[in-house]
């Protein structure tokens, strides 16, 4: 019997006391299209990781390729010379430089990648590329830039490369094996269907591919088998031919039932103080959402359905393309919403990523949280310093700040302290629409209670909330009502009784038809 | 490591920062005590020509115009942005204050008025392209500044031109406080002008959060562009103000000298970011920074060091000033 291509043994991997992996077994069959199937947190970019080279995994597990003994952990790229290649999400392409420029990125990088590199030959190179472009039936010129390159022509661009680097002459052993971590999120259906005909093409070459996605359509019509992680445990490992979608989906899922349905904020009134009509703009459309006051309101949805899009959008942050908001009887325009308009408008937006949009680490935590209330709180020619003083110090009792020492420097904070200032930093305005995106994203388990408690809080006290989160357990744990999009709209909306984790990541999978 | 328990020993090593508090006031203080030594030692080993009140009262008095524009660049500076044609700004203001006034016979006051109002408008050019068509400040303003270099040679005819009314040199070099030059009292205003409104005003924070954490401040509900167009302005304003006193302080402009200021105020603007309010660019660490700069210089040319010393010298602290405002940051990324 040959060996399998790439086989995975007892890998664990643990982080700070939390287990990603727990003795999983991965093993890919030469010629195989093996789809790696979970939820979020359930393992699977951490596997990826670890073969990428980036994560050194626990002591014990083992790794052959071709029946050959890898040693782990791996150097970052160390698993290029065995023939395994990747193609991640974000292509790894250069937009403004050629077509033949960005094939030969790879190879200009590495050593004797490329037949002297002192005086390339670019005709040559050209010719080459245009065979291999042939090859795999692309009518693609070598010559453009890449720019110029539709989304799914680049993503094949890059597949193109990932085989060739394989074939380059560094896989010793074996046929290769080609990643493709998340490569259609973006893409729409008819792109997807070139993108499988090339992936076929390459499995047809003898070499393997591990697809990596959260689509279980496309992975049933891909893959030949699949493994499904879940809490970094093997859950099972399919013969897609006599998988059907339903079995796929409580695989992923798992069946336990993880929290109850929350108890629901909301008060009686059934009159929206806050409505969202029609929002277009970024990558989704013909979005409405209506929230009482006091309401939680849940967004979610799979990667690429651009749910996390909605925040910014209401905002102003993103340039939406058309839309209204009603604020009680005050009508806005979303398209020529400014964050400023949005703010006086009573509005506020606690963003995902915390270092680039929450706050400034290097500047102390006074300064980041009084910024929005300068104008308004602190006498904006001639500030009240002691007063800045004074209110930091008490939105840190009241938001639980440790240390709450208001001069030192934000990013001293751990993370959960830190987005208890952005949040402090925020509600002290007492908006009427909070708009969060992952409001504990990087924080530790522990704060996240506090996180949980401010935003009720909150909503108690007559502000509506829109929060976008991919964690499905959370949003189970905060929300009175979650709506999913899937390819940009609406596609269902989920309200308790019967919102728990279970159910809204089991209605995001089922959508993503 | 948990990206968590990374933020938690910075937390630690941050709380056990402020227990020693010498270390802190070490840095606020230490380019203070720096100058005092460095006037000790040129005094020490030149007491007949260094340490004398003229020497000291003209090094305070002539280097006012670099202070101005030191000033001038740490406004836009706090908001990232670069301006490097100030210098290039205050010579061709210098030079229409000796063209208005000494050869076309202009009123003074008209003359400084209109050298004035050029440098609000380079600097609207400059924010117009900046914040426009989005192309990095370095290029725009070097662009601005090699254009008005070009433009300063043309109106002059490559000549030095004098004649400037007495009226502008009693005002900025004659007339003396307590045996300091007045242009000393000016700079002097200006820098607490500068501290006040970086300390204690609403726009003085909007500046600093535009300049740390762009995204930050535009989710803020900071306009952004407003804030950056408003910095390139007024550091035009002061480069041409800067450009008034020097012609005040000459008497008359050459349309090449004034380029050898912007290397110093640079070098002075990120020296001054490491100490008062370390972290940050400030003003009564520039002006510091400035007199510790050419007070290091004069030293040296009373020592016998010829005018190459200049060159060396500020280049060289303009690269150690950035390697240590770096260091005072914690190594967080400059975008430039």
């Amino acid at each position: 019997m040959t060996p399998p291509a790439l086989a995975f043994t007892g890998l664990s991997k643990t982080f700070g006391g939390q287990q990603a992996l727990r003795a999983v077994d991965f093993a890919v069959a030469p010629g195989e299209v093996h789809g790696l199937l979970g939820q979020n947190g359930s393992g699977k970019s951490t596997l990826i990781k670890i073969l990428a080279g980036f994560h050194a995994p626990d002591p014990g597990g083992a790794l052959t390729i071709a029946g050959q003994d890898v040693p782990l952990p791996l150097p970052p790229g160390g698993v290029r010379p065995f023939g395994v290649a990747f193609v991640h999400q974000h292509l790894g392409l250069i937009p403004p430089v050629t077509v033949l420029e960005n094939l030969l990125l790879t190879r200009l990088s590495g050593r004797g990648g490329i037949a002297r590199p002192w005086a390339i030959n670019w005709a040559r190179e050209q010719s080459a590329a245009r065979r291999l472009f042939e090859r795999y039936r692309l009518d693609i010129d070598p010559q453009v830039p890449l720019s110029r390159l539709s989304s799914v022509e680049r993503a094949l661009v890059a597949i193109v490369r990932a085989v060739e680097e394989i074939a380059a002459g560094h896989a010793r052993i074996g046929h290769g094996v080609l990643v493709l971590d998340e490569p259609t999120p973006f893409l729409p259906r008819t792109d997807v269907d070139r993108l499988f005909t090339l992936v076929r093409r390459v499995v047809a070459g003898g070499a393997s591919v591990i697809f990596v996605s959260h689509d279980i359509d496309e992975v049933l019509e891909i893959t030949d088998r699949a493994t499904v992680l879940l809490d970094g445990r093997v859950a099972g490992v399919l013969t897609t031919a006599d998988a059907t979608r339903d079995s796929v989906v409580r695989m992923i899922v798992g069946r336990q039932l993880i929290a109850g349905p929350s108890q629901s904020a909301a008060t009686g009134s059934d009159r929206a103080e806050v409505t969202i009509e029609n929002l277009a703009g970024g990558q989704v459309s013909q979005v409405s959402v209506a929230l009482r006051r006091g309401e939680v309101v849940g967004l979610t949805g799979l990667l690429g359905s651009g749910y996390e899009q909605v925040p910014y959008l209401v905002y102003g942050a993103l340039r939406a393309r058309s839309g209204t908001l009603l604020l009680g009887t005050e009508r806005t325009e979303l398209p020529a919403l400014t964050p400023a308009a949005a703010i006086k408008a009573g509005l506020v937006l606690i963003p995902g990523d915390r270092p680039v949009a929450g706050g400034v680490g290097g500047l102390p935590i006074v300064d980041n949280v009084t910024l929005p209330a300068l104008a308004s709180r602190f006498r904006p020619l001639l500030l009240r310093r002691g007063a800045m003083l004074a209110a930091s110090r008490g939105l840190g009792d009241r938001f639980g700040v440790v240390p709450n020492r208001p001069m030192l420097p934000l990013s001293s904070l751990s993370g959960g302290n830190q987005q208890k200032v952005i949040l402090a930093k925020w509600l002290q305005l007492s908006p009427k629409l909070i708009l969060l995106d992952e409001p504990t994203q990087g924080v530790d388990v522990g704060a996240r209670q506090t996180v949980y408690q401010a935003i009720r809080d909150a909503a108690a006290a007559g502000a509506c909330v829109l929060c976008a989160s991919s964690d499905a357990e959370q949003l189970a744990a905060i929300c009175d009502r979650v709506v999913v999009l899937g390819h940009g709209r609406i596609a269902a909306e989920l309200t308790s009784p019967g919102l728990s984790k279970h159910a809204i990541t089991e209605c995001c999978y089922r959508l993503a038809a | 490591m948990t990206p968590t328990a990374a933020a938690e020993t910075a937390a630690g090593k941050a709380t056990q920062k402020h227990e020693p508090r010498f270390i802190d006031l070490a840095e606020r203080y230490g380019l203070i005590a720096a100058l005092i030594l460095l006037v000790i030692v040129f005094s020490v080993l030149r007491p007949e020509t260094f340490f004398t009140w003229s020497n000291l009262s003209t090094i305070l008095g002539s280097q006012a115009v670099l202070v101005v524009v030191t000033l001038g660049l740490i406004v836009p500076l706090t908001a990232n942005d670069f301006d490097v044609s100030i210098a290039y700004v205050m010579t061709l203001s210098a030079m229409m204050v000796a063209l208005l006034n000494g050869q076309d016979g202009w009123p003074i006051g008209l003359a400084v008025l209109a050298a004035l109002a050029m440098g609000i408008v380079v600097g609207a050019v400059n924010a117009f392209f900046i914040t426009v068509f989005r192309i990095h400040s370095l290029i725009v303003t070097l662009g601005t500044g090699t254009f008005l270099h070009g433009l300063t040679l043309y109106v002059s005819d490559s000549m030095t031109i004098s004649g400037i009314s007495d009226w502008l040199m009693n005002w900025v070099i004659v007339d003396r406080l307590l045996g300091i030059p007045l242009e000393f009292y000016y700079a002097l205003l200006l820098c607490i002008l500068v501290w006040y409104v970086f300390e204690y005003t609403a726009i003085g924070r909007q500046m600093l959060f535009v300049g740390r954490g762009r995204e930050v401040a535009r989710l803020s509900g900071i306009n952004t562009d407003r804030v950056r167009r408003g910095c390139l302005v007024v550091s035009s304003f002061m480069g041409a103000l800067a450009g008034v006193l020097y012609a005040g302080t000459q008497g008359a402009a050459d349309p090449v000298s004034g380029v050898s200021y912007l290397l110093p105020a640079f070098a002075a603007a990120f020296l001054g970011s490491t100490s008062i309010t370390p972290g940050r660019f400030n003003a009564w660490g520039s002006a510091l920074a400035v007199y510790f700069l050419v007070v290091g210089i004069t030293g040296l040319v009373f020592m016998g060091g010829s005018s190459f010393v200049q060159d060396m010298f500020y280049g060289g602290a303009l690269v150690l000033a950035v390697t240590l405002s770096q260091l005072v940051r914690g190594r967080e990324e400059q975008q430039f």
